[in-house]
């Protein structure tokens, strides 16, 4: 079915005119994984100026602030809401579901491209359009959504409330669309998987990573159902005046945090499986080792998925929710902490004895592991109902799911960027720029984020717009220094961007030659395309002889083994 | 602590033939159904909870029209019918047998059910039942209305397949595929009908 759909020609002649048809109406998984990658980037640069503009008024309350100006109660809130938003459905989703999902699986499992390329292509549109939408709602009568991303009624139902009459609307309308978009994705993404493995290729030489997307690719449909219920049922009460959310006629405003968290939580492993997937391949091709245990990870993948479906009500503690019940949930989510810290052990384990290789890619995928941890304990300390109740709506929870977010989102791009860079491109980056931009950048992200725990601990509420309204808030009059100090280490985060433009730049002009199908020396199936592979990705089509991890064999010369080289080939040779 | 002898997998055939139990498109058609299943858990959970917090049971609330619980009842049979037909179809086509009537037959009946349920709707509203009355109101047209949009949905995709099986281009596994969508809005009615009018 693929193959067909290629009516437009690609090779160079054509390329003026075909422009258009070449990148916007494209059904080749590597071009609408670009889309997906640069849109998402986009994206991101505005969720970016937006922590920029209200970091800025937390640190200097009441300040002009350069590049957008004077910030008021409502522009305060309505940032906060479309920063946290954006970042998560526009760009950890489109990034590491959507885009790696779309480069890697069709290479990784060895065939010519997704299983519906026109379902494949429809899904990009339909993000595009969910992504002007949302950007469009800034612009409209009343400004953006401002009820938090959680959007909980009666806040987010009524516009005499959030005084974002249109803008509320528009922001459901475009989450709506991005979770069809994101559905028609994930179609293709669990089928191809299942239905188009190169030959030889069992269940377990399926590469983690790959694994790690269907899987979240899986929890994605089985648990946006409800949200998107909960949607249309918040559009109609926003608009046409019914009674879902409202108590005033039989509604209940609790009803949406179960059916926005039922959503929300395995939403959180939905982005980090990916990530998680991507640093394994990392590890093990960087540590010239076997990925450690396999099978074990796997099955903590799947424990994983299974026990986020039973966790979401430790985020309504406080809401009202039978002390019993929030038992059960303390329980479950403790439960959780155990296959995600297994993940980690077990990379630790691929490390142990390893030649361990610190190229840029490998930083970034260390730096997720460490980082990722320092989020995950603190979620235990808020899965304990009873320290929750403290907790709960304090700068420690923002500061508890940056530092999961941050390590999912910007560093799990990275490490999937920097390594797949030479497979996109067929070009280097250069390392020294490469270490550089990582080690400012993950210098002013903990310096964002390890103040807002201590300012969380000491009270600071997560939605207040000006502190200095709140003179109580000072514990030893550091607390004003702190809030100071995180949006420095943003300004060092942000800047540091700019090393990472340079990189592009110079590699995008350097006139270093083709760096090969196999640059890193890893074994799984798409080093064996051409770089970047052409229409169909593979010269021949790959036949599998073995796991995706035969690295540093002793009855061997080299140190890796591809899976697609037949057994005696080297003898042959 | 790789193991020196030479890799078990070595000897791998190269050829391993895969098994396909099920084609891309019925799979990819069987997993949108895992969606819509939590799609629809999600509105039903939710009615039953609005449904549970209503103080003395008093469901739907005394001063409201009364649902068409057997005019609808018949419906549903018209609806299981149709589900029926359809399936009958997919064995005829799979054993080369005639199964355009069959499938039209079963279109048929769903629109017959979309048509009766539009009825319905027409005149509950001209009795003044609409969605602003109480929750139970909201709660019943949004669950009619979303069902009644996949039943729709689902003929349009039937009938594109039909179209296809006059023609003599369909395949197994479009009309397959179109069936087992037709088979889960069907199905699911049943419930929702219980649910909601009884
Ligand atoms: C996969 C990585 C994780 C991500 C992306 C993540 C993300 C989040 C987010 C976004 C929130 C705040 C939602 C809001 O109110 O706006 C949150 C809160 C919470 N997280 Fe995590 N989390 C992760 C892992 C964990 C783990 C492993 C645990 C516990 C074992 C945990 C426990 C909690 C709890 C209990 C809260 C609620 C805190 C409160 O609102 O009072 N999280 N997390
Ligand atoms: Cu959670």
């Amino acid at each position: 079915m693929s193959a067909t759909d290629h009516a437009h020609d690609d090779h160079g002649h054509h390329e003026q005119q075909n422009f258009f048809l070449k990148y916007f109406w494209s059904t080749d998984h590597k071009i609408i994984a670009q889309q997906y990658m640069w849109t998402g980037v986009f994206m991101a640069l505005i969720g970016g100026f937006l922590a920029y503009a209200f970091r800025m008024q937390l640190a200097f309350p009441g300040k002009f602030i350069p590049g957008f100006g004077y910030m008021s109660s409502l522009e305060y809130n309505a940032a906060v809401t479309n920063h946290g938003t954006i970042m998560i459905f526009w760009f950890a989703m489109p990034v590491l579901i959507a885009a790696f999902g779309n480069l890697l699986i069709p290479l990784m499992v060895g065939c010519d491209d997704m299983v519906f390329p026109r379902i494949n292509r429809l899904s990009y549109q339909v993000f595009l359009i969910s992504a002007v939408i949302l950007v469009s709602s800034f612009f409209v009568k009343g400004g953006g959504f401002n009820g938090a991303w959680t959007a909980y009624p009666p806040l987010s139902a009524n516009s005499d409330y959030n005084m974002a009459p249109a803008g509320s609307s528009l922001w459901l309308i475009a989450v709506a669309l991005e979770f069809v978009a994101f559905l028609l994705g994930g179609i293709n993404f669990i089928v191809t998987a299942m239905s188009s493995r190169a030959p030889g290729m069992r269940m377990w030489d399926v590469p983690i990573v790959v694994w790690m997307i269907v899987v979240a690719s899986i929890l994605f449909m089985l648990s946006v159902g409800p949200l998107f219920a909960g949607a249309v049922m918040l559009l109609f009460d926003q608009n046409f005046g019914t009674y879902f959310f409202n108590p005033e006629r039989g509604g209940d405003p609790i009803l949406w945090q179960h059916l926005f968290w039922f959503f929300g939580h395995p939403e959180v492993y939905v982005v980090l499986l990916p990530a998680m997937g991507m640093s394994g391949e990392i590890i093990a091709t960087f540590s010239r080792k076997k990925l450690f245990a396999y099978k074990t990870l796997l099955y903590t993948v799947f424990a994983t998925g299974i026990i986020s479906f039973f966790v979401w009500a430790h985020h309504q503690f406080i809401a009202g929710i039978d002390p019993r019940m929030a038992n059960v949930f303390t329980v479950t989510t403790l439960i959780i902490s155990v296959p995600i810290a297994e993940m980690c052990f077990l990379y630790i384990a691929t490390l142990y004895g390893g030649s361990i290789r610190l190229k840029v890619p490998m930083l970034w995928g260390l730096a997720f592991v460490a980082e990722f941890l320092l989020g995950g304990v603190t979620g235990i300390f808020l899965g304990a109902s009873g320290a929750d109740i403290y907790f709960h709506d304090t700068y420690f929870v923002v500061a508890h799911f940056h530092y999961t977010f941050v390590p999912i989102a910007i560093i799990g791009f990275f490490m999937g960027f920097t390594y797949w860079f030479p497979k996109m491109y067929g070009k280097m980056l250069n390392e020294t720029l490469g270490k550089i931009h990582f080690w400012i950048t993950i210098l002013g992200f903990n310096m964002i984020f390890i103040p807002l725990f201590f300012t969380g601990m000491w009270g600071d509420h997560r939605r207040i717009y000006n502190y200095s309204h709140f003179p109580d808030l000072v514990k030893n009059g550091i607390m004003q220094d702190l809030r100071i100090m995180a949006t420095v280490g943003l300004l060092i985060m942000l800047s540091a961007q700019v090393i990472f433009l340079m990189n592009l730049i110079k590699t995008a002009l350097s006139k270093q030659e083709n760096c090969g199908p196999n640059p890193w020396k890893s074994n799984t199936l798409e080093w064996t395309a051409p770089s970047p592979p052409g229409h169909g990705n593979f010269a021949v089509m790959p036949t599998v002889y073995r796991g995706p991890y035969e690295y540093s064999l002793p009855d061997r010369e080299s140190d890796f083994w591809p899976q697609s080289e037949p057994p005696d080939a080297d003898k042959q040779a | 602590m790789t193991s020196a002898a030479v890799s078990p997998q070595l000897s791998r055939p190269a050829t391993l033939a895969k098994p396909r139990f099920l084609e891309p498109a019925v799979l990819g058609v069987l997993i949108f159904i895992g969606a819509e299943v939590m799609f629809f858990s999600g509105l039903m959970s939710a009615y039953n909870i609005a449904r549970a917090k209503v103080p003395m049971a008093i469901w739907p609330p005394p001063d409201q029209p009364r649902l068409p619980v057997e005019s609808t009842a018949a419906n549903t049979v018209v609806l299981l019918v149709s589900g029926l037909l359809l399936w009958l179809a997919v064995r005829a086509f799979h054993k080369n047998k005639q199964a355009v009537v069959l499938a039209i037959a079963g279109c048929t009946l769903g629109g017959v059910f979309v048509a009766v349920q539009g009825y319905e709707w027409v005149g509950l509203l001209s009795q003044g039942l609409n969605m602003q009355r109480s929750a139970h109101a909201s709660f019943f047209y949004l669950i009619v209305g979303t069902h009644g949009l996949h039943i729709i949905g689902g003929l349009v995709g039937l009938l594109t397949v039909v179209r296809r099986l006059v023609q003599g281009t369909a395949t197994l596994a479009q009309l397959r595929a179109a069936q087992v969508f037709w088979s889960f809005v069907v199905l699911i009615w049943p419930v929702l009908y219980v649910m909601v009018y009884l």
